[in-house]
């Protein structure tokens, strides 16, 4: 074993980790104000990042406006969707609404696929493609941008959630509706809210990841699934567990193609995932509760 | 009330007028058939395919039909469903009658509509380049795509000639990149190479960078990855991020301009073999295909306004075989047009020059390919 190679397997892992996480924090708001798992989370998450490619392209923006100008046009869409397909069947179980969101999704795919075509895109980086060179392992200044952003955002909803009268608000929905919306607490207005919230988080996170991983319109069913099962690992419902769970699941995976087969290399993560699972079924860092239906 | 009873109406009268059209056209037409995915994951491939196959189905009637007669291609989308494609074959051979196929396109549709050709008796030539399609030779099935043994077996000869002698694959986890690798395997240690490291990644993965890692700690003289966009390109940057400066070779899976513009810098240098194809232009007048390519280059771009691909080459190639066959065979029936392709031999198509057997239905060889580098963000010829 070479110290080198390690530590490249590290800095890949997390990398990709680091993307795991970002579409696992999205998932977090969501549930914890509505307590439904958003599947169209991934499908924020490629409006991002397809976003920000079609307003450099088609307006000839700077890569900062364009960003910017996709966080807010995706942050629209989040409000669209709950507007349009959540808020209509409010008063349906978790489950259905959890069905709704797997169409909203298959929805939006199929829509920027007509828009958008069905080819790749890239980014370009933020700040160059020189690799940064760490004890013989090399770093892309794209994965420095990755880790910081995801750290600021999570800084972010822990202020927002433990020190803003919103964040509280959104967290009392989560918690018990009637409950909320008796003590005064607008809970339509708190879901629409979450919803916005993660479109925007899942598209800044997409346009971050857009030069590192390549953007098309397909793009999120991975990070979508790869993000849920971050989320599960860490703990539904924890944005600092969701985040942390996206880094162990990265890790896990390179250095498994690493040490172990390529070819196994998701597997080999999904089959520690579940042995967790097992072992502890509320996640690494979830609480253990006790009624939660 | 009244509005939707005229609409019923003309409704019925564009009906029995298109009914009533259609068999006193059936007289003086040839109708083919063709399977094609234009639309679903295949896309990429069906949709040029199509385009070019009526492109080429109006350039026929323009100079005058087939024997004499118009030729029709009636072309169903298979959706990239093995399922569609299955209806589709059906519908073509019990319902349109028609008198040979074209496509499927990609590999799974056509190995699970060759046996209805076989029962049925008609002849199909397909896009895909699966070996399986034509490795048993059945009776009724031709295909018109380099197979993936002609491409690696380029590649090979490529390394041979520079002499590296250690070799790594490194291969999407999908149908094409595992038959890749399967070919790989066989020829690596048949022609005196060492395979030094086998890697895979997934169809969506991000970061190649650990399968690189493990590769580099291996020492191959030469990397070879086999995919299609975007992974190849994907494996261009992390090999650039990584440093490691060991010569890569590419697959014909990704000879579009599009490899070189989600690669970007990471792109220069690297070596593929391709379709004549993308370097029309480069080839030397003396080549029987340069004029073809040209030619089937300016016309694609300025009916359809896209660039063209080496899949649509593909439609052009089955159509006009099956038109070639027909006018050899100066009949339009079935059997005469099977007997007649397995019979042409140095016909200049597209994809390079098609010399059918009783034993070889897929007519082409190593020499469907050119080996190509990138160089300055385009194509260049290497040879």
């Amino acid at each position: 074993m070479n110290i080198s190679s390690l530590l490249q397997y590290l800095i890949s892992g997390l990398t990709t980790g680091s993307t795991y996480g970002l579409a696992a924090l999205g998932f977090t708001i969501i549930f914890n104000s509505t307590g439904i798992i958003n599947f169209a989370q991934g499908e924020f998450v490629m409006l991002g990042g397809m976003f920000s490619v079609f307003f450099m392209k088609w307006f000839g923006l700077p890569i900062a406006w364009a960003v910017l100008l996709a966080a807010l046009a995706t942050m629209i869409a989040g409000a669209l969707i709950e507007r349009l397909a959540i808020r209509p069947v409010k008063g349906a179980s978790p489950i259905n609404l959890v069905i709704v969101t797997i169409g909203v999704s298959i929805f939006i795919r199929g829509l920027a696929m007509l828009v958008w075509g069905k080819d790749t895109y890239a980014l370009p980086a933020f700040s160059g493609d020189k690799p940064i060179a760490v004890l013989g392992a090399a770093m892309m200044p794209q994965s420095l941008w990755v880790l910081g952003v995801s750290l600021a955002m999570l800084a972010a909803l822990k202020a927002f959630f433990s020190h803003t009268i919103q964040g509280k608000a959104m967290l009392a929905c989560s918690f018990d509706r009637k409950a909320a919306s008796l003590m005064g607490i607008g809970v339509e207005r708190m879901v629409l809210l979450s919803f916005m919230i993660s479109a925007l988080i899942g598209a800044v996170g997409g346009a971050i990841l857009a030069p590192i991983t390549l953007t098309s319109f397909d793009v999120g069913v991975l990070l979508g699934l790869k993000g849920f099962a971050a989320c599960i690992l860490g703990g539904l419902g924890n944005p600092f567990g969701a985040a942390l769970g996206g880094l162990v699941l990265g890790v896990l995976e390179s250095l498994g193609a690493g040490y172990l087969s390529s070819a196994y290399k998701d597997a080999f993560a999904f089959i520690l995932l579940l042995a967790l699972l097992f072992v502890r079924p509320q996640g690494l860092f979830g609480r253990k509760s006790v009624k939660r239906v | 009330m009244k509005v939707r009873f005229t609409v019923v109406l003309a409704a019925v009268l564009m009906a029995v007028l298109l009914c009533a059209g259609r068999p006193a056209q059936a007289e003086d037409t040839i109708k083919i058939g063709a399977v094609l995915s234009v639309t679903g994951p295949a896309a990429f491939l069906g949709e040029p395919e199509k385009n070019t196959m009526l492109m080429v189905q109006d350039a026929v009637n323009a100079a005058g039909g087939v024997l004499g007669k118009k030729l029709e291609v009636i072309v169903y989308d298979d959706e990239s469903d093995v399922n569609k494609a299955v209806l589709s074959a059906q519908k073509l051979i019990k319902k349109d009658k028609v008198v040979a196929v074209a496509g499927p396109s990609t590999s799974g549709n056509s190995l699970g509509i060759m046996k209805f050709f076989e029962e049925s008796q008609v002849p199909l030539v397909s896009c895909a380049a699966s070996e399986k399609i034509v490795n048993p030779v059945g009776k009724w099935v031709f295909s018109v795509a380099p197979l993936d043994r002609h491409a690696a077996g380029k590649i090979l000869a490529d390394a041979a000639k520079k002499g590296l002698k250690k070799l790594a694959i490194l291969s999407v986890s999908d149908g094409f990149g595992q038959s890749g690798r399967a070919v790989l395997q066989e020829l690596i240690p048949a022609k005196g190479f060492v395979l030094a490291a086998d890697e895979v990644y997934g169809p969506k993965d991000t970061d190649m960078t650990a399968q690189l890692t493990k590769i580099k700690e291996a020492a191959p003289d030469a990397i070879i990855v086999w995919g299609t966009n975007p992974g190849p390109a994907v494996i261009a940057r992390n090999r650039e991020q990584l440093g490691i400066t060991t010569p890569l070779y590419v697959c014909h899976g990704v000879a579009s301009k599009k490899f070189i513009e989600l690669a970007g810098s990471a792109a220069e240098g690297l070596m593929l073999p391709a379709g004549r194809l993308i370097v029309a232009d480069q080839l030397p007048e003396a080549n029987p295909l340069k004029k073809l390519l040209l030619d089937y280059t300016a016309k694609y771009q300025a009916r359809y306004n896209a660039p063209v691909s080496t899949f649509g080459g593909h439609g052009w190639d089955s159509v006009s075989l099956i038109v070639k066959a027909m006018e050899t065979a100066k009949s339009a029936k079935p059997e005469a047009i099977r007997n007649a392709l397995e019979k042409i031999t140095g016909y200049a198509g597209t994809a390079g020059v098609f010399t059918y057997t009783p034993e070889n239905h897929n007519g082409l060889s190593e020499d469907a390919f050119v080996m190509v580098k990138v160089e300055k963000g385009d194509w260049r010829l290497m040879e």
